[in-house]
């Protein structure tokens, strides 16, 4: 009993206990809220301030309200991340989820992950979010429960697949929702990315950028291999997804890479919405803003709506190492 | 109570700058359960017979008329208000003897069919007249379940084309009226013309021997009404328009020119009463171009009683997206009503050019009807065409006009040519 009080009701709870007593708050994990944002944003249409009605749309114009999903931010202090519905999607098909893992005020892992819905499927927006609160969960249990962070990302991943999987109609399997998946554990010694698909984790330090992710792609596969970038993006199907998850998907594990003791940088975890204006992993680092890691996501997503917002965007960034006297 | 569902079936997406929204609205309504009908609901009904002298010739016209009158007055449940009308030049009460209307009963039952068989053929046609009686014997009660029935064999001679419009336009939305016509003596357009200001039916009787049973039909359907005085509310944003809104099935029957404002940018058209049935309307929006990426409510649909009780909710949307994919689906509901809508036209206007002598039109428009009834299953009108033309190829609409068409079976073809097939049914239905 050392005097420790549960960060939600207050009650005070054992620093050895993994839920508080008094209200089930998870102890040992701070986190984005499950499900994405719930209702909707705003009272008045947006469009032309007239009331909005009990359906959702505006009484005068008809403009649906905007949805939650459109716009998100969640600011953990430590990790942000925003996700934007940007200027040509019916809706906002990318999620995102983070958290950190272990005793408030000194955690020992910061989690975080992002999927993107395949556009052409249905309920991709519930695939995505589906598959970022289950692996968010099964790595914090994984770690909780002593799983190094690789085995962790493959559990994590494995249980994204399964949630996702889990939400297809058995009689229509080609139109199973899927998504693209990328995971990333920071722990004080390492980063550990997991990913499938074409979401990227590029690590920014000392004016640098570089791109940690190789895309499921075909063309980012003969890149990898040594083609031209002419050759490679004419080849038939050059950008086509390779790998995705889905129930319609292989359930081979993921891709994995690790950034071993990095020093002082910038992890950034971002959809295609992002890096399809800005191709160049080099040029990334030109484009991040100073400031708190809310304010760094906020500012690449609005380059990418700059740039015409042609899909959704999606961006996490983390501040490496998670030095809690300095996320203030 | 009934219960009323409304289902909307549409493609909301459209493609970059398009502003026309299309969607059918499917009203079902479930009567109080059984098709029973039932005790207490108050109605109303009027059965107007044409005495006029034609009604003579043959003399089994006359005879049968009074058969099927009877049928119907023996079909009313007890309870129910009722009056006999006799048409001629003039509107004469048959039936009850003093101004007003009689409850059902046994005894006022025998009393009117007694009347009924006294009637006799003599004089002219004003079926203005008629209507104007009609109407006045109904504002004498209290119900809204308002229903009558006019029989006729010719055509509205005795009176001017401009005095019947003015009378619809006075007795529009008082009663519902199922129109009949007897024999090949009478005019389609101008039984529609009633039948649809007073949101009925319309057909054709060709044998006076059956009669009889389509009167009790008639009466029957009356009698499962439950609901009087239905509209169909539509309800559009800010600088949006209703192109059209007609009902689709089971008759095709324009009520865009029928809109009454009901409040801002929402308007109101009449469905009349309703039983335990489904109808599809067919609704029409031109909205604002939009963006990419914007959805909106093009139009919500809601049921509406005279006391403006809402009995059911529907929406139409707009979704804009550069996924041609999802914008360049056609919704097959919308789909298959347009075709019907096409269909009725092209028979119309076929029949018009086949009376007027105009064979190559006529054998075009019949043509496209042959097929288009083809394409969509429409297998009574596809077998009511075949007696107007016949046909040699029904995909591609090849016909060739027949020498000698009966006029009962042109008159059957056009009288029926706004009946629709109900999408994505099988077999024909009445």
């Amino acid at each position: 009993m050392g005097g420790v009080n549960c960060p939600a009701c207050g009650a005070e709870v054992d620093a050895l206990h993994r839920f508080c007593e008094n209200c089930g708050q998870n102890l040992f994990l701070r986190r984005t809220p499950e499900g994405g944002p719930l209702g909707a944003v705003g009272q008045n249409c947006p469009a032309c301030g007239a009331a909005v009605g009990e359906e959702g749309f505006c009484e005068d114009c008809g403009r649906a309200r905007p949805s939650g999903r459109d716009r998100m931010e969640f600011d953990l202090g430590l990790v942000a991340g925003v996700s934007d519905r940007g200027l040509s999607r019916v809706r906002n098909e990318d999620s995102m989820a983070f958290a950190t893992v272990g005793p408030e005020g000194a955690p020992d892992a910061v989690v975080l992950t992002l999927a993107d819905g395949v556009g052409s499927t249905r309920r991709a927006d519930e695939a995505s979010q589906a598959a970022v609160d289950a692996a968010l969960e099964r790595i914090a249990d994984c770690l909780r429960s002593g799983k190094d962070a690789h085995e962790s990302t493959v559990d994590g991943f494995a249980a994204a697949s399964e949630a996702v999987a889990a939400l297809a109609d058995p009689e229509s399997a080609e139109l199973a929702p899927s998504c693209t998946f990328v995971s990333a554990i920071a722990t004080p010694e390492r980063i550990t990315i997991g990913w499938i698909g074409d979401s990227r984790a590029y690590w920014i330090a000392g004016g640098q950028s570089r791109q940690i992710t190789v895309d499921d792609t075909r063309y980012a596969q003969l890149r990898q291999a040594g083609w031209s970038e002419e050759d490679a993006s004419t080849s038939p199907g050059a950008h086509a997804l390779a790998r995705w998850v889905g129930a319609d998907a292989d359930r081979e594990p993921p891709n994995i890479a690790v950034v071993d003791s990095p020093g002082p940088g910038l992890l950034v975890v971002c959809s295609d919405g992002l890096w399809n204006y800005v191709p160049a992993a080099g040029d990334l680092a030109a484009l991040v803003p100073a400031g708190p890691p809310l304010t760094v996501a906020a500012g690449l997503t609005a380059v990418a709506l700059e740039a015409g917002g042609g899909d959704n965007i999606t961006v996490v960034v983390l501040p490496y190492p998670f030095d809690v006297a300095g996320s203030e | 109570m009934s219960d009323f569902q409304i289902e909307v079936y549409q493609n909301e997406y459209l493609p970059q700058a398009a502003t026309e929204v299309n969607a059918i609205v499917t009203v079902t309504c479930s009567g109080s359960g059984g098709g029973a009908p039932v005790a207490g609901t108050s109605a109303a009904e009027v059965i107007i017979v044409d005495c006029s002298g034609s009604m003579d010739h043959p003399r089994t016209k006359m005879a049968a008329a009074k058969r099927a009158t009877a049928a119907a007055i023996d079909t009313l449940r007890d309870g129910v208000a009722f009056a006999v009308i006799s048409g001629t030049d003039i509107a004469t009460l048959v039936y009850p003897g003093k101004p007003g209307m009689v409850e059902a009963s046994e005894r006022s039952r025998a009393e009117a069919k007694a009347a009924v068989e006294r009637l006799y053929a003599d004089r002219g046609t004003a079926m203005g007249e008629w209507l104007l009686l009609a109407k006045q014997l109904f504002d004498t009660q209290p119900s809204p379940l308002r229903h009558a029935i006019l029989l006729t064999d010719g055509k509205n001679v005795h009176e001017r084309a401009s005095k019947l419009d003015r009378i619809l336009g006075e007795v529009g939305g008082e009663f519902v009226c199922d129109c009949r016509g007897v024999g090949t003596d009478w005019e389609v357009k101008e039984l529609r013309k009633i039948s649809e200001t007073l949101l009925g039916s319309v057909d054709i009787v060709a044998e006076p021997e059956d009669l009889e049973e389509d009167f009790r039909a008639m009466t029957t359907a009356a009698m499962g009404k439950e609901v009087a005085d239905v509209a169909l509310r539509v309800w559009t944003p800010q600088g949006a328009r209703v192109k059209f809104v007609k009902q689709v099935e089971p008759s095709l029957v324009d009520l865009t020119g029928r809109r009454e404002e009901s409040g801002p940018r929402s308007g109101d058209y009449p469905t009349g009463s309703w039983g335990a049935e489904s109808r599809d309307y067919h609704v029409c929006v031109q909205v604002p171009a939009a963006r990419i990426g914007d959805k909106m409510l093009a139009a919500r649909t809601s049921l509406v009683t005279r006391t403006g009780d809402i009995l059911g909710k529907g929406q139409v949307l707009a979704i804009w997206t550069d996924d041609t994919a999802l914008s360049t689906k056609i919704s097959p509901e919308v789909a298959h009503y347009t075709g019907q809508a096409e269909l009725a036209e092209a028979i119309e206007e076929g029949m018009d050019a086949q009376r007027a002598g105009d064979v190559e039109t006529a054998t075009a428009k019949l043509g496209r009807a042959v097929a288009l009834a083809h394409a969509s299953g429409h297998e009574d009108t596809a077998k009511l065409l075949a007696k107007v033309v016949d046909v040699v190829d029904p995909a591609r609409g090849t016909v060739r006009l027949k020498r000698d068409v009966s006029a009962v079976d042109a008159m059957t073809l056009e009288s029926r040519s706004q009946v629709t097939k109900r999408v994505g049914t099988g077999g024909g239905e009445d």
